[in-house]
């Protein structure tokens, strides 16, 4: 059981995020956020294990992770 | 369920001014899990430069001062030695440490100052717009090396961590990179053992830190972090190259 | 305390800032000041909760100066004109940041690498901000090794009560003589607390900064205007000058620091000779005696200036006599000092 939670104010887009996830369950939102920039948001959530990859590659440090 | 990755303390609530995938904010957050991991924050007095981290002071959620550019290390030397039971650091880029400021970087290491320097070297100068840096690559094509840097009119790119470990007063020097998950575990163990090496007063400590500028380089922050493992990583060797053993 | 030792200018700067309690000093080593960076050397590596660096720059030493003044400690540095120049940079921060230290400036002639010999060539730098943006040093100009002790002291005071860098303006002269001075126990002064803005950690309370900038106009302005305050306050309250029979004097000199010594020879051979004159010194350079120069000129019809420069001091004296006196220059520059008799005949033409 494992669960990350965006900010998807903090959030810039970057996309880093996304080849971090070893389970490919991070994609990039089709709504944009205050910023204007698309965020990052978790598909399949229960294949989340809760690595932290993501949240160590976040550059806006907008992720935080539950386990 | 527990938190277990989450902002650290030593950062405060601002959001960081950089641009999206700059790595400066993933630097940022591993000193400040550092700091807290030691408990010092309460203790640490930082030093920013001149450059795109010089709005550091809003995200260190300790005490700041701002540097004029290429100076950080020499203010750090006199908050240190007058305050020597405090932790000081100073966050520099590669303009400020590898250019304009060569003197302080090499004389406070010489002095083996009991300082930690946290050094972004991201192959080009950001805030004003990406011109040439002493790190820049050869060939590497910037606003000031706009056929590409020709070493024969440029010089070759400075290799800091190198230069820096020839003098027999720094305790510490390493350089890792910032590209990959495994990369970003292995920064944030040599920075906390850079700190760890002032908070044991063993002497001058400086991480040099490959990082990307996706804005200034023109590439997508993913293109970046693949660009500087396979162009940066080459000619700039992650190791350390320095450490307290061999100083003995 | 209160005997009289003979000692060298530069030594004596030295011992008086320890005896105001500074126990940080940083330099790089520059004639006609290296006794006084010896000095702190073998006083300061000898002493606890104290720290000498030689730095590898002026650049550096300036930088280290704001950084010890940041967490609250008197801290010194001392250099020769053209180490000057290269702090100015630091110089400019330090005062954008309001943060008190003391820098030594025993000037000798320029302008460039010029030469080792006593000149005022850096008036204009020392009085005017010297590095870039609008702010001001409190310039000190002592006249005497007894001065050099006193003023320094007062430096330390200054600098702490206003929040604002000083500057003891020396010259190579006054730094190599030796004079026999005191070191007085001085009355404690009132100055403010500076834990609302010292780096010393931030255990129960909320961050500082010590931040020299602001990219927002009207706030960076706003920043210049709160600093401003403290000039027009240091107008009001810190103007240092001497007089000497400026009350029914044929003609008033205005010189300071080394040339104000010789002018008063120039008095005493000009009476000899049925010549009144009259000497105003600053002592403040900055904050400028603009007042008392004012007031003498609605008697004192000629003045004379004399400098060991073109004429730099002279700009202040004029913008003070507003055109209500006739204001005459005579100086000499390039290290040459100049001789009672030269003055004595240049102020015959004005008679």
């Amino acid at each position: 059981m494992a669960k990350i939670i965006i900010d998807q104010e903090r959030c810039k887009g970057c996309e880093l995020c996304i080849p971090a996830c070893p389970k490919h369950i991070i994609i990039m939102s089709e709504n944009f956020n205050k910023k204007g920039y698309y965020p990052a948001e978790q598909i399949n959530p229960e294949e989340c294990t809760g690595c932290a990859f993501c949240a160590l590659t976040c550059p806006d440090v907008a992720i935080e992770v539950y386990k | 369920m527990k938190k277990v990755f989450g902002r650290p303390e030593s950062l405060t609530e601002t959001p960081f001014t950089y641009c999206p995938g700059c790595h400066h904010g993933i630097a940022h957050r591993l000193v400040a899990e550092v700091l807290d991991e030691f408990g010092v924050r309460e203790n640490t007095i930082g030093v920013c430069p001149v450059g795109c981290s010089v709005f550091a002071y809003l995200f260190f959620n300790c005490d700041m001062i701002c540097a004029a550019h290429g100076r950080a290390p020499a203010i750090a030397t006199g908050i240190k030695r007058s305050k020597p039971d405090s932790i000081v650091f100073t966050y520099q880029g590669d303009g400020d440490l590898a250019s304009i400021g060569t003197a302080e970087i090499v004389h406070a290491a010489n002095r083996g100052e009991n300082i930690t320097v946290i050094f972004i070297n991201n192959a080009i100068y950001g805030m004003t717009g990406g011109q040439m840096a002493p790190t820049t690559l050869v060939g590497q094509v910037t606003q000031t090396s706009p056929y590409g840097r020709d070493p024969k009119t440029m010089g070759y790119p400075i290799k800091m961590a190198e230069m820096l470990s020839t003098l027999k007063s720094a305790t510490y020097i390493s350089r890792v990179a910032l590209n990959k998950p495994s990369n970003i575990i292995k920064a944030k163990k040599s920075i906390k053992k850079a700190f760890q090496i002032q908070l044991e007063g063993k002497g001058f400590s400086m991480v040099e830190i490959l990082s990307t500028c996706p804005t200034n380089w023109g590439l997508s922050p993913i293109e970046a972090s693949k660009w500087l493992e396979e162009n940066m990583i080459p000619y700039y060797p992650l190791g350390e190259f320095r450490t307290p053993e061999e100083v003995a | 305390m209160a005997e009289k030792i003979l000692m060298k200018g530069n030594e004596a700067i030295g011992e008086a800032a320890i005896c105001a309690g500074c126990r940080y000093y940083f330099g790089y080593p520059i004639t006609p000041q290296s006794e006084l960076i010896a000095y702190m050397a073998k006083k300061l590596l000898k002493m606890k909760d104290a720290s000498f660096v030689q730095a590898e720059s002026e650049l550096a030493a300036i930088n280290m100066v704001y950084g010890a003044a940041s967490t609250g400690v008197r801290v010194m540095t001392s250099s020769s004109s053209p180490g000057i120049s290269l702090m100015q940079e630091g110089i400019s921060y330090i005062a954008c940041s309001e943060v008190p230290c003391v820098v030594v400036n025993m000037m000798r002639g320029g302008p460039g690498l010029g030469d080792i010999q006593p000149a005022q060539g850096d008036y204009f730098q020392a009085t005017k901000g010297g590095g870039h943006g609008d702010y001001h040093l409190i310039v000190l100009a002592p006249s005497s090794v007894q001065e050099l002790v006193d003023l320094t002291m007062d430096a330390f005071d200054l600098a702490d009560k206003y929040r604002n860098p000083a500057m003891i303006l020396g010259d190579g002269l006054l730094g190599q003589m030796m004079e026999a001075v005191e070191f007085k126990e001085r009355p404690k002064v009132d100055l403010p607390s500076k834990e609302s803005w010292t780096l010393v950690g931030c255990k129960g309370r909320k961050p500082h900064w010590i931040v020299p900038f602001n990219l927002n106009p009207s706030v960076l302005e706003k920043m210049n205007l709160v600093i401003n305050e403290k000039y027009k306050k240091l107008k009001e309250h810190e103007v240092r000058y001497e007089s000497i029979n400026i009350e029914n004097a044929d003609l008033i000199i205005v010189a300071y620091g080394t040339v104000a010594r010789i002018v008063k020879t120039v008095i005493q051979k000009a009476k000899k000779e049925g010549i009144n004159i009259g000497l105003i010194r600053p002592i403040t350079l900055f904050p400028f005696p603009e007042k008392i120069i004012s007031k003498t000129a609605e008697r004192i019809k000629k003045f004379l200036v004399v400098e060991m420069s073109l004429g730099q001091m002279i700009e202040d004296v004029k913008l003070a006599v507003n055109g209500k006196a006739e204001v005459n220059f005579y100086g000499r520059c390039g290290g040459i000092i100049p001789t009672p008799i030269e003055i004595l005949k240049e102020l015959n033409k004005y008679l």
